[in-house]
């Protein structure tokens, strides 16, 4: 189907497209941020993966999305999340297209909707968008054309839905399906984490016992807690008996704008070290998005210790970007051992 | 020069006090009597009105018509016809244009356009400071001299306390009035959206109540004790109210106004990050909409104003922070604002905000109805019930959130100088 690209009409910006995620059958359409999605829609996200995660061990390769374009859209600079997603999308034999566009290039007249046009007439099924501005990713699915997937890879501070995804995994492979009796921390730079926003709502949407948010004031957004957490500014107390302890990267820029006064007292406050993470359960994970910024946030000793999943986080990534994949393009994908798994 | 007869409107002119069921005769571009014909008085045209309301010009404080400098957007001629449409009879056009409204060729320039289009009556105001760069004073009574109805520096900040003070002096000694919109440029940098719940889940770069609040506390401190007369314009915080209305009452000239949609609309609304939603100030709280209907009912806040921001298409064509912000608004005015007597604000009240209390800020002798005056008025079926369409706008901007509202009440006629200007 040969998109014409037409004008939008002035309809189209007034639409409040609460469900846009989900086609009419309640399937997953586009994946642009876990808020308004049931537990279920998570549970098969996460069964998916569990299947493609022996075909990541051994085959390495299946068929399901041969035939499908899949564009890498990054007006942000990444490596890694952008090659998980072209790892992902090629085990699923896709082609894939890498657009980096940085923004300069868009502010050359060409507005982002005048590139979208451009790469949908090159006749592509999916966008996998990254952008510096929240609800980049929503507006993008609110103006493709129907036939056209579009998966949030981060947008501004608002979401990163297949982190938090990757991050359910691998806590459900360490700790099991049930999330009631999980005790969760989220340490660090919670204000500008898209990361943190996304792991609030997928953790509460599974039922987590209890999620924290840990910080000092400059770095706590107001009134989080209507998200369904508890706020915490003293590391010790926040990571107190927790099963789960995952630590947020701290960008240079919050010392230039007065967020924070040094990297050094930033450490000694809120970095995590073996001493400090002895007040957590003795079996408790700690987990961190990457890159890490050893000894800004994290000590070398833990994010390299026995407790540290940091670096299957990121071996689970590709499977549950997989998952996304087929579930939003491929149609009915799910084997029937996987829809046994979910009910 | 035609003669109207206006026949048995109910007349509801707050200022005067006036309402009631009676005749009104035009004659000569002006209101020859009400009530009773003149001697010799014959009508080239009569209306009957039974069931309409005759209420005086609608004055808008602040709408921007993008002439000069940014005509893409829209210009004088369709702004104001479309303003006309919507019983507008008199606005004032802010002095952020390009070139900015510092001298008076670009206020007569805005003049002779707006005489052209012969539609809605246009003034200006002038910047408080040239280019409004915050840094030396505008000629503020060669500004006067040409028409301009105050000075403002819009949102553009004075980042030096002194400067601000002296410009306030100046002002008046010229006896102009000060218009302000409290915005502190750092509290507000970047941000597109209310600190609170919904600005955190989404993501959006916040601004707090304090970048309205603590410039409007610095400049009630800077004129204590002086005559200076100063318009606080667009408040959106419950506080800010507060603030104005202990200073008036420790005797300060100070007036307030409010933009309509700030009446119905909450930070609940950029939820799904609809553009039509990005203003500044930002659409805040529950709380904080209360308190401006509050204010309104209680006469703090004394006028409503559409602030008018009309944009082209690809303007809220993008990610919801990378928009620009504004309503493109004169149109919703009179309906919003009669949708605020359903919450218990009284008729009269209602029209006073839109009508007299806006020209006294102003300093204009308009907004009422007496013999003599211009005929600048405005006839609305009250029972009617319509539905407000995007696609059925005048003005060049289509950016509305409104699209879809229904409302009770529509202007039928526009009467600007004795001529019909709109009418359905």
């Amino acid at each position: 189907m040969v998109n014409k690209a037409t004008r939008p009409t002035d309809d189209m910006i007034g639409q409040d497209l609460w469900n846009i995620q989900l086609d009419e059958q309640g399937q997953l359409k586009h994946f642009l941020t876990i808020e308004g999605l049931g537990t279920n829609i998570l549970n098969q996200i996460l069964d998916t993966a569990e299947s493609f995660a022996g075909v990541n061990e051994s085959v390495k390769k299946v068929p399901l999305l041969r035939g499908k374009t899949i564009v890498n859209l990054f007006f942000e600079a990444s490596t890694r999340t952008r090659t998980t997603f072209e790892l992902a999308a090629k085990r699923l034999s896709a082609d894939v297209l890498n657009m980096n566009i940085s923004a300069s290039a868009t502010s050359k007249g060409e507005t982002l909707l005048d590139t979208l046009r451009n790469l949908e007439a090159m006749q592509t099924d999916m966008f996998i968008v990254r952008h510096a501005d929240s609800g980049t990713a929503h507006f993008i699915a609110n103006h493709v054309s129907p036939h056209i997937r579009v998966l949030n890879a981060g947008d501004g501070r608002h979401a990163h839905p297949t982190q938090a995804m990757l991050d359910m995994f691998t806590i459900r492979r360490n700790k099991g399906a049930d999330f009631g009796g999980l005790r969760v921390a989220i340490v660090g730079d919670i204000m500008h984490s898209r990361v943190a926003r996304s792991q609030i709502h997928a953790l509460n949407t599974l039922n987590t016992g209890e999620v924290r948010v840990v910080g000092p004031k400059t770095l706590i957004p107001k009134d989080i807690d209507a998200m369904g957490v508890n706020v915490h500014y003293n590391l010790q107390e926040g990571i107190k008996d927790a099963d789960v302890v995952i630590m947020l990267r701290l960008q240079k820029e919050r010392m230039t704008g007065a967020l924070l006064p040094s990297e050094q007292e930033y450490f000694q406050l809120y970095g995590l070290t073996e001493e400090r993470l002895q007040v957590a359960k003795p079996d408790a994970i700690v987990m961190h998005p990457g890159p890490i910024n050893r000894g800004v946030e994290i000590d070398s000793n833990v994010a390299d210790g026995p407790r540290s999943v940091i670096l299957s986080q990121v071996t689970y990534g590709i499977a549950v970007r997989m998952a996304v994949m087929s579930l939003t393009l491929g149609g009915n994908v799910s084997t029937q051992k996987n829809q046994e798994a979910s009910s | 020069m035609k003669n109207i007869l206006i026949k048995n409107a109910r007349l509801i002119d707050p200022q005067n006090k006036q309402d009631l069921q009676t005749n009104i005769y035009i004659s000569q571009n002006r209101i020859a009597a009400i009530g009773d014909a003149p001697a010799d008085f014959i009508a080239d045209e009569t209306i009957a009105a039974d069931k309409l309301w005759l209420i005086p010009g609608i004055v808008d404080l602040s709408a921007r018509l993008r002439e000069p400098g940014l005509e893409h957007k829209a210009n004088i001629e369709t702004e104001t016809r479309a303003a006309a449409s919507a019983g507008i009879t008199t606005l004032c056009v802010p002095p952020d244009t390009d070139p900015v409204i510092d001298e008076p060729a670009v206020v007569e320039l805005i003049h002779r356009k707006a005489k052209l289009a012969q539609q809605s009556h246009v003034y200006t105001l002038g910047a408080l400071t040239a280019g409004l760069k915050g840094e030396h004073l505008s000629e503020m009574a060669a500004l006067k001299e040409a028409g301009c109805a105050g000075v403002s520096n819009c949102r553009k900040p004075v980042r030096n306390s002194l400067i601000l003070r002296r410009a306030f002096e100046y002002a008046s000694t010229h006896n102009i009035t000060v218009f302000i919109n409290a915005t502190d440029e750092h509290l507000s940098k970047e941000g597109c959206a209310h600190e609170g719940a919904i600005a955190s889940r989404l993501g959006l770069t916040p601004i707090p109540y304090a970048a309205e609040t603590a410039p409007i506390a610095q400049i009630l401190e800077l004129i204590r004790d002086t005559d200076i007369r100063v318009h606080f314009g667009r408040l959106s915080c419950a506080r800010s109210i507060e603030l104005i209305a202990e200073a008036r009452k420790s005797g300060l000239k100070v007036s307030a106004d409010v933009a309509a949609h700030q009446l119905h609309l909450t930070e609940m609304d950029i939820s799904s990050f609809n553009s039509q939603y990005h203003v500044l100030p930002p659409l805040r709280s529950q709380r904080d909409m209360e308190a401006l209907r509050r204010g309104v009912a209680d006469g703090v806040i004394s006028s409503i104003c559409s602030d008018h921001q009309p944009h082209e298409i690809d303007a809220k064509l993008a990610p919801f922070p990378a928009t620009e912000p504004g309503i493109s608004s004169v149109e919703t005015l009179l309906p919003l604002t009669l949708k605020l007597v359903e919450t218990g604000i009284p008729l009269s009240s209602a029209i006073a905000s839109i009508t007299c209390n806006p020209a006294k800020i102003l300093g204009l002798d308009a907004g009422h109805l007496a013999i003599g005056q211009i005929a600048n008025l405005c006839l609305i079926d009250p029972d009617k019930e319509w539905q407000f369409k995007k696609s059925e706008m005048l003005s060049h901007g289509k950016n509305t959130p409104f699209s879809g509202w229904n409302f009770t009440g529509k202007v039928v006629r526009t009467i600007i100088e004795g001529n019909t200007v709109y009418s359905e």
